[in-house]
């Protein structure tokens, strides 16, 4: 299996993200993906990293989702591979209209850096598999944008479909209904403001982001991983 | 217009007639010296010149034949002060590359752009040594947190060193905040950034090789920041504010760019020489790469990247506009250079070149407007040997004593320790440290709040621990014995967390150098640090000299403030300080006396810093460090933490709230109860070890000669202390906890 790391300027969980799957998923390969790229077919799944990307400047995401590599984001989302838009990576994607909603800054006004504890609100995604439902995990986060808001319409339709992956049990940002990330309709995009990146190690504080790496992977073996690791072609 | 402007400026003849060099910070005998080396009077360019490179700032003028006396060798020092940044070998052909810098000035007028500016003038010094930056620390100081102005001034430097920092994507994991009166109108804002090199990638700033082009990259050049350096070099006054424009304005996104860039370009071997544009911009790294190498620089002024129009050559020169690096590489090689920089969205140009005759040419419009010799502005500044006098205060402390405390009843002990964990000093910094990004680059093993920040070092079993210390009263008091704590403390809380300590890089903190008596401190206080340094075998690799910080007269306290670099072996050695385990032994390392001079205790109960400070005997100190160190690394350590402000009673109540664990204490003593809870007597350390091995420690303290008490066990909510057979201290730990934690955030919502 192989996922791209999209880097756009000002990215810098980018390295982050790629540590990640090299340490959780030692079977997958995985590649920086500069934002200029024009073709994301020879990847298995997109990773969309957190940081600045142009700075915030505008709003955040709001330049990231012009780049030239987001047409191509697109097209593999509407292939239903994964798309995994983590912090600044979840803006890009509720920018480029890929999941519905907006982020405001937090309600305090400040960058917030912490452990918070979530709720897996649905196991049945492609990103939570590997979880129990209702399970409580702790996952950092690190944002000054992080206040979830959607309509009340939107929210019912979120909610009527499982879209609400993950719920802040202590509301850090004053998201709506404490979301913490989303999915599209489909369940193949998912934004979330929390770093799984960052919890991947015991000595990190918390290894519980490690499951939503696996429970990608585990998703691809069974549905496409099968033939080419028969055929050798992966190797 | 630029023809106009330039005419603007006055002539060498009104410089000298109508004494203008003095406006721009310059003596009357700096300036028949600039004559009698140019041999004619300077136009109003080189006055320029020469007015920012032997300011204070740049020069080091009165400084420099102290600084002499730090030891700067040892056997793992790669690069000691005089580059960008120190640089420190850990085996396997990495390094660590260190140091912190001051930006007191700027931030006391505009605290958001100071703080942010001056994170970001820290990293560009190491990264433009070609090393990766992994960490950064912040050593704050700011006035009582009593009144408007001094929240203002936090809650915006705060702010600044988020905003630039977690832009940039570099994780701020330790520093420490300091609330005294002293800072009132002068807070103190010292970054610090460490970064990770391996040994062949080390640049230097250098302008080697006649004839090679010299390239301007980054940021273009604006108005911003002109004469920052001068004014970093005078005391603030009432028209401070108006000096607005000196303070530069900055843009971490912009330097994300150019940190990826830079790295880039160094990786293509093209460059020969790299330096920062920082304090004098692009005057003091032509002038220093070419003085450095032995050769001449002559740049186009045409050709610098400009912000706004009409821009003189004096503007340009003294421009501190941010996130701007001097570059010289390899003839032939600009195309490549080019390419990478367009990669990342920024500017490169070639700016000028590389020439044999050691002169600053500075061509403009067709003319040289500036031809100066490059030595004359950065190596043959005046050197002061300033006057020193011992103040007054000083003997006036001599006859201190601690028995002027009235004995607190029995009653009265539970309420001190609450009030002193809610000393803003003392309390929770987690209202600071969670608006910081310090999990970016996932390497941080050890989080802010600790004794000292570990940050792992990836596909090694290494881990790099950093710390920033100085408690200024001390200094204040007596400094030279404030000066040796300064280094011991910074060793000691690196040492708690497992790591072997380096070196250190330095920030030194002082009023103005010209009156006797601070300089008297500045001695001193050198003095002190470098025996500290030489017992304990870390010497001094960079710093920063930051003189002049006084407001209408009155000097802060003089903060020498240290940053210290450790090096853990192996991740299995990291710890940290908070009790892990009911039923374990808590020992206390070293020995109490009734030192509460500069104490937060004295603070708290009489109102006033007197007295001397605790004294330090720095042999000892070094035996309780390899103690510990040697207890750890047998794997005997649970936890470990330095006593430190407010004592023994703080430092075990601060285990206690972050392991969430409650402890019983007892101990006999001969000292008057409320001195051995709260002095602050120094090499002493807090360990807590299974039942099992606190026999071991014992014995193995013992064998060096250092005193080993077990105080107590580990364990239940309540936090329980008696002295000579007398409980005095009974708190539930989440009273105590509540106490630390919502000090800060209580203040900042008020």
């Amino acid at each position: 299996m192989k996922f791209a790391v999209i880097v756009f300027p000002g990215s810098n969980c980018d390295v982050d993200m790629y540590k990640a799957i090299e340490d959780c998923l030692p079977e997958a390969q995985v590649d920086y993906v500069w934002h200029a790229e024009k073709d994301l077919s020879e990847y298995d799944a997109v990773l969309l990293p957190g940081g600045f990307s142009y700075g915030d400047y505008l709003r955040p995401g709001a330049i990231a989702r012009f780049s030239t590599v987001m047409e191509e984001v697109k097209k593999a989302a509407d292939a239903g591979k994964p798309v995994l838009g983590v912090c600044n990576g979840f803006q890009v994607l509720l920018e480029a209209g890929l999941l519905p909603g907006a982020m405001r800054r937090n309600q305090s006004l400040k960058f917030v850096c912490e452990h918070t504890e979530l709720s897996v609100e649905n196991n049945e995604t492609i990103f939570t598999s590997q979880y129990e439902r209702g399970e409580r995990i702790v996952i950092p986060i690190a944002h000054g944008d992080g206040n979830y808001y959607c309509d009340q319409e939107t929210l019912e339709e979120l909610k009527a479909n499982g879209q609400v992956v993950f719920r802040y049990t202590q509301n850090p940002n004053g998201s709506v209904y404490d979301i913490a990330g989303i999915t599209n309709k489909a369940g193949n995009v998912l934004g979330m403001m929390p770093h799984p990146e960052r919890a991947v190690h015991e000595w990190l504080g918390t290894e519980d982001g490690k499951r939503l790496f696996q429970s990608i992977f585990t998703y691809w073996r069974e549905n496409h991983g099968a033939a080419s690791y028969a055929s050798g072609t992966d190797a | 217009m630029e023809q106009r402007l330039t005419h603007q400026e006055p002539t060498p003849d009104q410089i000298y007639e109508e004494k203008i060099y003095r406006e721009l910070g310059l003596t009357d005998q700096e300036y028949e010296q600039i004559i009698s080396i140019l041999g004619r009077r300077p136009n109003y360019t080189e006055t320029g010149l020469y007015s920012v490179m032997w300011s204070e700032h740049c020069s080091y003028k009165h400084s420099k034949p102290v600084l002499r006396r730090f030891p700067t060798k040892g056997a793992r020092v790669l690069q000691g002060p005089g580059e960008g940044a120190g640089i420190v070998d850990i085996g396997d052909n990495q390094a660590v590359v260190f140091k912190i810098e001051s930006h007191n000035h700027p931030s006391a007028i505009e605290p958001y752009q100071g703080a942010a500016t001056g994170v970001g003038g820290i990293i560009r010094d190491v990264f433009s040594m070609g090393a990766r930056p992994i960490a950064l620390l912040n050593s704050l100081r700011f006035g009582e947190p009593d009144n408007a102005r001094v929240k203002y001034l936090f809650e915006h430097v705060v702010a600044g060193i988020a905003g630039y920092g977690n832009c940039i994507g570099i994780p701020t994991v330790g520093g420490e905040v300091v609330f005294d009166a002293s800072y009132d109108g002068n807070p103190l804002v010292n970054a610090m950034c460490v970064g990770l090199i391996d040994h062949d990638r080390i640049q230097k700033g250098v302008a080697k090789g006649i004839g090679n082009p010299v390239m301007y990259v980054g940021a273009s050049t604006g108005r911003d920041g002109i004469h920052g350096a001068t004014f970093a070099s005078e005391e603030l006054g009432d028209d401070s504010d108006e000096k607005r424009p000196a303070v530069q304005v900055g843009d971490p996104f912009m330097e994300k760019l150019l940190l990826e860039a830079c790295l880039e370009l160094i990786d293509s071997g093209a460059v020969v020489g790299i330096q920062d544009m920082g304090a004098a911009g692009l005057t003091s790294s032509s002038s220093e790469m070419a003085s450095k190498a032995g050769t001449g620089i002559e740049l186009d002024l045409d050709r610098v990247p400009q912000r706004e129009k009409g821009m003189t050559p004096y503007e340009m020169m003294l421009s501190e506009s941010q996130e701007r690096m001097l570059v010289v590489v390899e003839k032939g090689r600009e195309k490549e250079v080019e390419a990478i920089f367009e990669k990342w969205g920024l500017h490169s140009q070639v700016v000028g070149r590389v020439t044999d005759d050691k002169r600053l040419r500075l061509l403009h419009q067709g003319e040289v407007v500036a031809d100066v010799p490059v030595d004359s502005l950065a190596e043959d500044a005046p050197v002061y040997h300033c006057e020193t006098a011992i103040p007054a205060y000083y003997e006036q402390h001599k006859d201190y004593s601690p028995v002027s405390i009235a004995e607190p009843q029995p009653g009265d002990y539970n309420k001190l320790l609450k009030d002193l964990l809610a000393a803003p000093t003392i309390a929770s910094k987690e209202w600071v440290y969670r608006q910081y990004d310090y999990m970016v680059r996932t390497s941080t093993a050890v989080r802010p709040g600790s004794d000292a920040a570990v940050v792992t070092v990836r596909g090694t079993k290494k881990a790099l621990a950093m710390s920033t210390d100085c408690n200024g009263r001390y200094v204040y008091l007596d400094p030279k014995t404030g000066g040796a704590i300064a280094v011991a403390e910074a060793a000691r809380n690196v040492v708690c967390t497992g790591a072997e300590p380096l070196a250190i890089t330095d920030c030194l903190n002082y009023g103005n150098p010209e009156k006797p008596e601070i300089f008297w401190q500045f001695e001193q206080s050198v003095e002190g640090m470098s025996d500290a340094c030489r017992v304990l075998e870390t010497p001094v690799i960079s710093g920063n000299v930051s003189f002049y910080n006084e407001t209408r007269g009155e000097a802060v306290y003089p903060t020498p403030v240290v940053g210290m670099v450790g090096l853990v072996h192996d991740v299995d050695h990291i710890t940290t300080a908070d009790f892990k385990e009911e039923g374990d032994r808590i020992i206390l390392l070293g020995e109490t006396f009734a030192e509460l001079g500069g104490s937060e205790y004295q603070k708290l109960v009489s109102g006033e810093i007197s007295g001397r400070p605790p004294q330090i005997d720095l042999e000892k100190e070094q035996k309780v460090q390899r103690v510990v160190l040697e207890a750890i690394r047998k794997g005997w350590v649970k936890s470990a933490h330095d006593l430190a402000e407010g004592g023994l009673a703080v430092a075990v109540a601060e285990s206690s709230i972050a392991g969430k664990l409650g402890a019983v204490i007892n101990v006999d003593t001969d000292l008057r109860p409320d001195h051995f809870l709260f002095s602050e007597s120094q090499s002493r350390i807090l360990l807590s070890v299974s039942a099992e091995h606190a026999t071991e420690v014992k014995k193995l303290a013992e064998q060096e000669g250092i005193q080993a008490t077990d105080i107590g066990e580990v364990g239940g909510e309540s936090f329980v202390i008696s002295v000579n057979q007398q409980q005095l201290i009974d708190l539930p730990v989440s009273d105590m906890e509540t106490a630390w934690k919502d000090a800060i955030p209580s203040l900042m919502k008020g």
